[in-house]
């Protein structure tokens, strides 16, 4: 790719970026949110077409103006968010739009035996008769893969994709990587990861705000030197966590039982208390009942036995009025789902939890002087970069919609608070603010429940660290006590060192 | 795809920044003005004569006092069940059963109207007002718990409850409501307290015109003021994300419902003490269905379901003068009207997209 460059609305993504990948290399596209890697790559698949600049594909100039354009010449990405049918199984996805030859019927037989072979080949291990929707979110990034090897693509663009992945989902995808670029194949790696990068790549090319600043030989370069290059300051998040006793217990989960959504057990007989003043990390692999144990708290999901009480109160299970009167600030992992309302305003979705409040209205009607001025408030108070509290949430970038997500969970200064993987997605700078406003709220007296896959975040800011493992509390440690390998022991399901 | 070397074009259609705000005005303006152009093939298919045809169509709906009250009075129920479709989707309740909703008012203004005899003379149309609105928005109801408690699909259970509508009042006109001594399926005629007053000497413009043009202001209000317009409208862009927000979706879903069938109701009651005076089974030539179009014309808003409604009220008043004039079918104004509905489609997709010429 020569001299790219695309702008959107006069704000160019990317400015003049010259980009060249070799065959069996994996090459890592490294930059905080927005410094244009994914808007780079989106032209390389087809899905945008630059304004400027060419692309050559295997010596061929090519016009690259859709996504079967790409695949034709065996380019295949994989997005953040997957393009699955979630009521259609592995198999079908695998092969839906993918030649199919000139037959009416479908030809499922040999597909599967197509699709066994790229599986053991690559052991990617998986049902092709499973149905999406009970995959576990690494199983269906396998199914993006398997349906890009499918296609036999030669160059393969992954766009963040360890930001859903724990950490052994991580490590079976960079072996899949690794066996990919073996037979000759490339990966691009889209990341703001810098470990990830670091053990993963073999070259890195650094953007930052369209531009390229550096490229690199991952061999002669270091983590410090890539922080430095991605933010262009020194990037030392060494976190201010003041010493503090924790108070009264405030949120008391007792012998919580819960299903999921394939009505299998999910949690089993969980216990916490978390206290004022105190930060619980929650460990664990994916999937193993983090997101439903998130889920009660956040009150939209229920439980087959078992209580929650915040201050002594009980919760009603199944129900997020219950949760927000008894003061939970609830920060959900998926915000672009769960948490926000896109096509709201920012100033509407400020005031979703409390539009009803004396506060904003008067027998019905809304005050939008009031709401207007409450929003700036906390615009400002955020630090939110919106053109105005008028402006459509979706026009938001991933770090600033998280900062509405805290803003509005966190402004009536909750007595629990509850994050399911804060920081997920979101690039260095996003990460620290999140940070500090979660031992900002510490301090202020929150009982803090963190739940995260990121053992960097759950070391940095908690107090005490439980792993789940299989829906069970597998143990408790202070974190002064805590060692790494006892806590990877612990999430791997092995209770005694 | 492989016609290597060889130059060749290509249409695409991609993304486009964001129109101004002006666009949101001309679009349908231009969308209705290509629907006029594309009417003059069908109207010259069916031999009409075309600049006569089309003066003949907007002298019919405009040119006279009379026609153009007569507008407004066709106008009037396909602006409340437009209003009542508009209402609806906005939550995302995909209510199809407007013309079920419609008749389930007019019968309820029908049984009122004819055995409401010893009330006070000026409580009879409130109470028949107010029970044709709550009739249809009962009906509506349904649909509502159907879809909130066993999550059945609205789209389905409330088009399915069209036809029981209609089975319920045949039923109902062969039996107890049925004119006596009739052997027809009607009802006796309402008494007079229960029609609604003639606003204007000479014409029917009625006291139902006034009551949907007010029903647009009040559901512009509703939609733009209150709490419960901001709750409706959160339930229409994101359920899950709302009800994590701590709103009540599925009261936000039933209450939506009963102001939607309620709307719908009002047109039942509409044509029952305006028009006809008694119950027949032939009370809506499918104003609930024509509902779904102009809601989807006006783009869901107040105002824009008003222009909408009016315009296929043009279409419909203006086509029987065409056509007795020039000898084109009635039936045209059907045709204007598909057009109408799919050419606005296409333009709304403009608004996001554009078509982009590609060099290979």
């Amino acid at each position: 790719m020569l001299s790219i460059t695309k702008r959107f609305l006069n704000v160019a993504a990317n400015r003049g970026i010259s980009f060249r990948l070799y065959p069996g290399e994996i090459c890592a596209l490294l930059g905080e949110n927005g410094a244009g890697k994914t808007t780079l790559m989106n032209i390389l698949f087809g899905y945008y077409s630059c304004d400027e600049g060419e692309i050559f594909i295997k010596g061929d100039k090519v016009d690259l103006t859709c996504p079967r354009d790409a695949i034709c010449r065996g380019v295949g990405m994989i997005h953040q968010h997957f393009a699955l049918v979630p009521s259609q199984s592995v198999l079908e996805n695998v092969i839906i739009g993918a030649d199919t030859g000139k037959k009416i019927f479908l030809d499922l037989k040999s597909a599967k035996e197509k699709l066994r072979q790229i599986q053991k080949r690559f052991r990617l291990q998986l049902d092709p008769d499973a149905k999406i929707w009970t995959l576990s979110v690494g199983e269906q990034q396998k199914v993006e893969i398997l349906k890009a090897l499918y296609r036999d693509v030669d160059i393969l663009i992954m766009d963040e994709p360890t930001a859903v992945l724990s950490p052994g989902e991580t490590e079976d995808l960079f072996g899949t990587l690794k066996s990919l670029v073996q037979e000759g194949r490339s990966v691009v790696f889209i990341s703001h990861k810098l470990n990830e990068v670091m053990s993963i790549s073999d070259r890195i090319i650094v953007l930052r705000a369209g531009e390229v600043v550096a490229e690199k030989k991952t061999k002669e370069t270091t983590l410090r030197e890539l922080a430095n290059l991605m933010v262009g300051r020194e990037l030392l998040e060494k976190l201010d966590k003041k010493t503090m006793p924790p108070g009264e217990p405030v949120l008391e989960i007792e012998n919580l039982h819960a299903l999921n959504d394939k009505k299998f057990p999910a949690l089993k007989n969980v216990r916490l208390v978390v206290r004022r003043n105190e930060v619980l990390g929650l460990a664990g692999v994916s999937g193993n009942g983090q997101r439903e144990l998130a889920e009660i708290l956040f009150g939209i999901r229920e439980a087959s036995r078992g209580t929650v009480k915040v201050k002594g109160r009980l919760l009603r299970l199944g129900s997020p009025v219950s949760a927000i009167r008894l003061g939970m600030g609830r920060i959900p992992e998926d915000r672009i789902e769960t948490g926000l309302l896109m096509d709201l305003t920012v100033e509407e979705n400020l005031i979703l939890e409390n539009h009803v409040s004396p506060e904003f209205q008067r027998r019905g009607l809304l005050d939008f002087k009031k709401i207007q001025r409450f929003s700036e408030d906390l615009i400002r108070a955020y630090d939110i970069k919106t053109a105005s509290p008028h402006a459509e949430t979706k026009s938001l970038s991933g770090g600033n919609l998280q900062k509405v997500m805290l803003a509005r969970e966190l402004a009536g200064k909750p007595a629990v608070v509850i994050a399911s993987q804060p920081t997920r997605g979101l690039d260095v700078g996003a990460t620290e603010y999140v940070h500090q406003r979660i031992l900002e709220e510490r301090e202020r007296g929150a009982a803090v429940l963190l739940i995260s896959e990121d053992l960097d975040e759950i070391f940095a800011l908690s107090d005490r660290i439980v792993v789940l493992f299989e829906g069970e509390v597998m143990g408790e440690a202070v974190v002064e006590e805590a060692s790494m390998e006892q806590i990877g022991l612990w999430m791997s399901g092995v209770r005694k060192k | 795809m492989d016609e290597r070397g060889e130059k060749k074009m290509r249409l695409t259609i991609v993304k486009r920044e964001p129109l101004p705000g002006w666009a949101r005005i001309v679009i349908p303006i231009a969308a209705v003005v290509a629907t006029l152009l594309l009417s003059a093939i069908p109207i010259l298919i069916a031999g009409g004569e075309l600049w006569k045809s089309y003066f003949y169509l907007f002298y019919g709906a405009l040119g006279t006092r009379f026609n153009l009250l007569e507008t407004f009075v066709k106008a009037s129920p396909l602006l409340l069940t437009g209003l009542a479709v508009a209402f609806a989707f906005r939550a995302k309740f995909w209510n199809i059963g407007a013309e079920g909703q419609l008749l389930a008012g007019a019968l309820a203004a029908t049984a009122l109207g004819i055995s409401l005899k010893s009330l006070p003379a000026f409580m009879v149309l409130p109470t028949v007002i107010v029970a044709g609105f709550l009739a249809g928005g009962l009906w509506a109801f349904i649909p509502a718990i159907l879809k909130t408690k066993l999550k059945v699909d609205d789209v389905v259970s409330s088009l399915l409850l069209n036809y029981v509508m209609i089975h319920i009042m045949g039923a109902l006109l062969f039996g107890p409501l049925q004119q006596p001594g009739s052997s027809w399926p009607r009802s006796s005629e309402i008494i007079a307290a229960a029609k609604y007053p003639i606003l204007m000497p000479r014409s029917r413009f009625h006291l139902g015109i006034l009551i949907a043009l007010l029903a647009v202001l009040v559901i512009w209000f509703i939609n733009n003021k209150t709490t419960f317009g901001y709750q409706n409208k959160a339930v229409g862009i994101n359920l899950r994300a709302a009800r994590f927000g701590g709103i009540r979706t599925n009261a936000v879903i039933l209450w939506t419902a009963l102001i939607s069938g309620g709307l719908a109701g009002l047109a039942g009651v509409g044509e029952l003490c305006a028009l006809q005076y008694r119950l027949i089974m032939d009370i809506s030539p499918g104003y609930g269905y024509s509902g779904i179009v102009i809601a989807m014309l006006g783009n869901l808003h107040p105002v824009g379901v008003l222009f909408s409604s009016l315009f296929f009220s043009i279409i419909i008043v203006g086509a029987q003068t065409m056509s007795r004039m020039t000898g084109v079918p009635v039936y045209i104004a059907e045709v204007i009207q598909g057009m109408a509905l799919m050419i606005m489609l296409i333009f709304l997709l403009f608004t996001e997209y554009r078509v982009k010429v590609v060099r290979k």
